[in-house]
C-alpha cells in the first residue's frame, strides 16, 4: 500500500501539496470567507451578527464619507502608481548603466524601502508639520514664502502630501524589481539594434520596453495593489483627516470597525475594494502579461 | 439615558454637604451608614487585571504600589497587564462575548454599556463607596447605573482636558482674568490672534483632543441625540454653535485642521500658541523638560476650566475611566474585594496624588486630596467628572454612541463649518445623516 503511494504520482503530488493548501485555507481563504460573511452582517466587536443581506453595502454606497474614501483610494492609487512607476523606470534605467559606485547606489535606493513604514510614516509628519515643517522653513529662509505652508490642513495640500510620502517609499520597490528585469535583456539585442542604426530612444521604444513589459505588469500589479491597500501612512500622519480628505478604504474600515465596533460594516468597506483589486490584476494581466510573441508565437 | 440633571447631583452630592457642615475635622470621617461589605476571597484566588496603559509614570507606579499592598495583605494573586487605551474597548468587547480573558478591566467611556449583560452587578460596593465618599458624580451613574438601580461597573475618574494658557500673553491681549463664558472666550481669542500669539485646538480626526468639540455644541444647547436616542444634531442650537466655531477658528494659528493629538502639544512648548485645550502633560513637561526654554514656561502655564456657554452649565467632555467585573470570573468575591481595598483612601489617595492630578476623581470626597491644592495649577483639574457630561450625551450609551464618537462626527462637523468648507447648514445636515446610521433610523 505504502509503496504504491510512493510510486503513484498523483498521490504524492496531492501529499506534497496538502501543507501548502492547508496554509492557505486557514489563512487566506477562511479569513476572507470570513469577511465576507461579517460584511452580510451587522456583527459588532465582540458580538455576533444577525444576517442582514445587502444592507451594509446600500447604505456605503449612499455614505458620503465612504465615497469619498473611495475616490481618495483611487486618486491616490492612481496617482501614486504613475509617479512610482516613472520614476522607478528612469531610476532603474540610470542605475543599468555604467556609472561609478555603482553597487554603493543600488544599496542607497533601497533605503526608503527598509526603513518600517511606521518610521518613516512619523517622519513625514514632521515634515508636513504645520508648524515645524523642515520644508516650509527652508523656504521660508531662504525668502520664497512668508508664512509655513499647511500641508496637511487643506484637503488637496493633504492629499499630494500623503502622495509624496507614499511614492517616496514605493519608488525603490519599483526601481530595482526593473533593474533586476533590465539585466535579464541579452546585451545582443541592443547590439543588433546599433548596428541597425538604432537611436536610444530607438533601442528604448522597440527593445526595452517591450522585452521587460512582463516584468512591469508585475511590479505594476504589487504596486497597485500595495497602494490600494496602503494603511500605515495615512493612520500615522493624519487619520484620514483634515476633513476626511485623505481617509483611504483601508483607513475607515479600520475606523468603523475596530474602533467604532461596527465590525460588519468595517468588513463590507474591506470587500468592497475587492473588485477594484481584482480589476487591477485582470488590466495587467490581459493587457500587459499575455503576449502572443512571449510564448512563442508572433505578435499580433 | 437615565436622569441625568442638577437634582440627581445634589442628592448624590448631599455626602459632601454634610462632611463639610462637621468641619475640616470630619474631612475624612466615613459616613456612619458606610458598613464595610464583607467580601470574601474565594479559596486560592488570582486575578488578572487588564488596564489601559499609563499616560504619566507615577501613575502606574503607584497603582502596582497598592496592587502589591493587596497581594501581601490577602495572599491573593493579582496579575496586572496594560495596553493602549484606544486598544482596550475591542479586547474588552472579545473577552466579555467570549467569556474568556481578564477577570477586571480598566476601560473607558461607554464600553459597560456594549454588554452590561456580561458584567458582574457591583451594586453592594458601589453603594458602599458612594456613601463612605461623598457620593458618586452625575457622570458616574449615567456612566454606570443606566437603569438607575444596578452599578455596571465602578468609576475610577477620568482624564481632563482642561483650558492651558500662558498667562503673560493673556494678560497681554487685555484679559486679567481668564474668561467664565464662551462670549469672553472668544473675545479673548480675538485680542491674542490680534497679538500674534493666537489660540490653537485640534479639528483633525484627534481622538483626545478633539473633544473639545463636544463642549462646543453642548455649551450652545446642541447635541447629537435626545433622550430618547433620537437625534437632533440638525438644530438651531448646533447652528448658533457652528457659527461660534467659524468666529473662533479665525482666530486659531494655521494648520489645526490636521491636528491630531500631539500637535497642540509641540505647539504650546515651542511657544508657537498661547492656549490650548489639553492633560495636565503640558505643564509636566514643563517641570521635568531639560531644555531651559521650556522649563522657562513652567511658571507662564496656567489652567482654566472651559467656559460655560449660553446652557448656563458647564459641559465638559473628558476620557471616562470604569473598572469592569467581568460575569465569566470564577473569583466574583475576590474581584470586588480588590476594587474595593483600591477604592479606598488608603490606596486611593495615593494613586490620585502619583498620577498628579492627571486623573480626576469619581467620588465627591476625594476632590479634596491634596495634590488638587497643593498646587493651585492642579485645581482645574479636580472637578472633571463633576462636570463631565458623558460621550452620546443625551442619549442612551452603547454601541451607537461608541460608533458615532469613533467616527468622528461632531469633530468633523465642526471642522467642515469652522474651515468654511461647508455652510454650517450643510455641515449639521450632513452629520444628522451620519449619526442617524449608527442610531439606526
Amino acid at each position: 500500500m505504502l509503496e504504491k503511494l510512493q510510486n503513484s504520482r498523483n498521490a504524492l503530488g496531492l501529499i506534497f501539496m496538502l501543507p501548502a493548501a492547508v496554509l492557505l485555507l486557514l489563512f487566506l481563504t477562511y479569513p476572507l470567507g470570513l469577511g465576507v460573511w461579517l460584511g452580510f452582517t451587522d456583527a459588532k466587536v465582540g458580538r455576533q451578527g444577525q444576517w442582514i443581506g445587502v444592507e451594509n453595502y446600500v447604505f456605503l454606497a449612499t455614505d458620503s464619507v465612504t465615497q469619498l474614501a473611495l475616490f481618495n483610494t483611487l486618486f491616490y492609487t492612481t496617482i501614486a502608481s504613475v509617479l512610482k512607476f516613472f520614476l522607478g523606470l528612469w531610476l532603474a534605467l540610470l542605475l543599468n548603466k555604467n556609472i561609478r559606485f555603482k553597487s554603493f547606489f543600488r544599496a542607497v535606493i533601497l533605503l526608503p524601502y527598509i526603513v518600517p513604514t511606521a518610521l518613516s510614516a512619523i517622519a513625514f509628519w514632521w515634515i508636513f508639520d504645520a508648524q515645524f515643517s523642515i520644508i516650509s522653513w527652508v523656504l521660508v529662509k531662504l525668502g520664497v514664502i512668508d508664512v509655513y505652508i499647511d500641508f496637511l490642513g487643506s484637503p488637496w495640500n493633504a492629499r499630494f502630501s500623503v502622495i509624496a510620502a507614499n511614492v517616496w517609499r514605493g519608488v525603490p520597490f519599483v526601481a530595482i524589481t526593473l533593474l533586476a528585469g533590465l539585466q535579464t535583456i541579452s546585451p545582443s539585442f541592443y547590439e543588433a539594434s546599433a548596428i541597425d542604426g538604432a537611436t536610444p530612444w530607438q533601442q528604448f521604444r522597440h527593445v526595452t520596453l517591450p522585452l521587460l513589459t512582463p516584468i512591469i505588469a508585475v511590479v505594476m500589479t504589487f504596486s497597485v495593489l500595495f497602494t490600494f491597500t496602503d494603511f500605515q501612512l495615512i493612520y500615522v500622519i493624519t487619520r484620514g483627516g483634515p476633513l476626511n480628505a485623505t481617509h483611504l478604504m483601508a483607513t475607515l474600515s479600520f475606523q468603523r470597525a475596530i474602533s467604532g465596533g461596527a465590525l460588519g460594516e468595517g468588513a463590507a468597506i474591506s470587500i468592497a475594494m475587492v473588485p477594484f483589486l481584482l480589476a487591477a490584476i485582470m488590466f495587467s494581466y490581459f493587457g500587459l502579461q499575455r503576449r502572443t510573441w512571449q510564448q512563442g508565437g508572433a505578435d499580433k | 439615558m437615565t436622569e441625568f440633571n442638577r437634582r440627581k447631583f445634589l442628592e448624590g452630592t448631599a455626602g459632601i454637604a454634610a462632611g463639610t457642615a462637621l468641619g475640616t475635622g470630619a474631612l475624612w470621617a466615613p459616613a456612619v451608614h458606610a458598613q464595610a461589605p464583607s467580601f470574601k476571597p474565594e479559596k486560592g484566588a488570582k486575578l488578572r487585571v487588564l488596564r489601559w496603559s499609563r499616560f504619566v509614570q507615577g501613575d502606574i507606579d503607584a497603582y502596582m504600589v497598592n496592587v502589591k499592598k493587596f497581594i501581601e495583605k490577602t495572599g491573593i494573586e493579582v496579575r496586572v497587564d496594560n495596553e493602549g487605551w484606544e486598544d482596550v474597548r475591542p479586547k474588552a468587547a472579545v473577552a466579555a462575548n467570549t467569556g474568556a480573558g481578564p477577570d477586571i478591566i480598566l476601560s473607558t467611556n461607554d464600553d459597560a454599556n456594549l454588554y452590561p449583560e456580561k458584567l458582574l452587578d457591583v451594586t453592594d460596593l458601589a453603594d458602599y463607596l458612594g456613601k463612605k465618599y461623598g457620593g458618586w458624580y452625575p457622570a458616574c451613574e449615567a456612566y454606570l447605573r443606566p437603569d438607575g438601580k444596578k452599578w455596571l461597573g465602578i468609576a475610577l475618574g477620568a482624564a481632563g482636558a482642561m483650558l492651558v494658557y500662558r498667562q503673560s500673553q493673556v494678560k497681554a491681549a487685555g484679559f486679567d482674568t481668564f474668561p467664565k463664558d464662551t462670549t469672553g472666550f472668544l473675545a479673548l481669542c480675538k485680542a491674542l490672534h490680534a497679538k500674534g500669539t493666537p489660540a490653537g485646538m485640534a479639528l483633525g480626526n484627534a481622538t483626545g483632543d478633539g473633544l473639545w468639540c463636544n463642549w462646543l455644541i453642548w455649551s450652545h444647547g446642541g447635541k447629537l441625540v435626545d433622550e430618547n436616542n433620537k437625534v437632533v444634531i440638525d438644530s438651531i442650537e448646533t447652528f448658533r454653535a457652528l457659527e461660534y466655531a467659524k468666529e473662533l477658528y479665525a482666530t486659531f494659528i494655521p494648520g489645526t485642521l490636521s491636528w491630531l493629538d500631539p500637535n497642540n502639544n509641540k505647539a504650546f512648548l515651542d511657544g508657537q500658541i498661547s492656549l490650548t485645550n489639553n492633560g495636565i502633560s503640558i505643564y509636566y513637561a514643563t517641570k521635568n523638560a531639560t531644555d531651559q526654554k521650556v522649563r522657562d514656561l513652567k511658571e507662564d502655564v496656567y489652567h482654566a476650566q472651559y467656559p460655560v456657554g449660553p446652557v448656563g452649565v458647564p459641559t465638559e467632555s473628558h476620557l471616562f475611566f470604569n473598572q469592569m467585573i467581568m460575569k465569566y470570573t470564577k473569583y466574583p468575591q475576590a474581584a470586588k474585594e480588590f476594587l474595593r481595598f483600591m477604592m479606598e483612601r488608603e490606596q486611593f489617595d495615593p494613586w490620585l496624588t502619583g498620577a498628579g492630578a492627571y486623573i480626576a476623581p469619581p467620588l465627591a470626597e476625594y476632590a479634596k486630596v491634596a495634590i488638587f491644592t497643593s498646587d493651585p495649577k492642579h485645581t482645574p483639574y479636580r472637578d472633571c467628572v463633576k462636570n463631565l457630561r458623558p460621550a452620546g450625551y443625551a442619549g442612551k450609551l452603547g454601541y451607537a454612541s461608541a460608533g458615532a464618537a469613533a467616527d468622528f462626527i461632531v469633530v468633523n462637523m465642526v471642522a467642515e463649518a469652522a474651515s468654511g468648507s461647508k455652510s454650517p447648514k450643510e455641515a449639521m445636515e450632513r452629520a444628522q445623516k451620519r449619526a442617524e446610521r449608527y442610531y439606526k433610523v
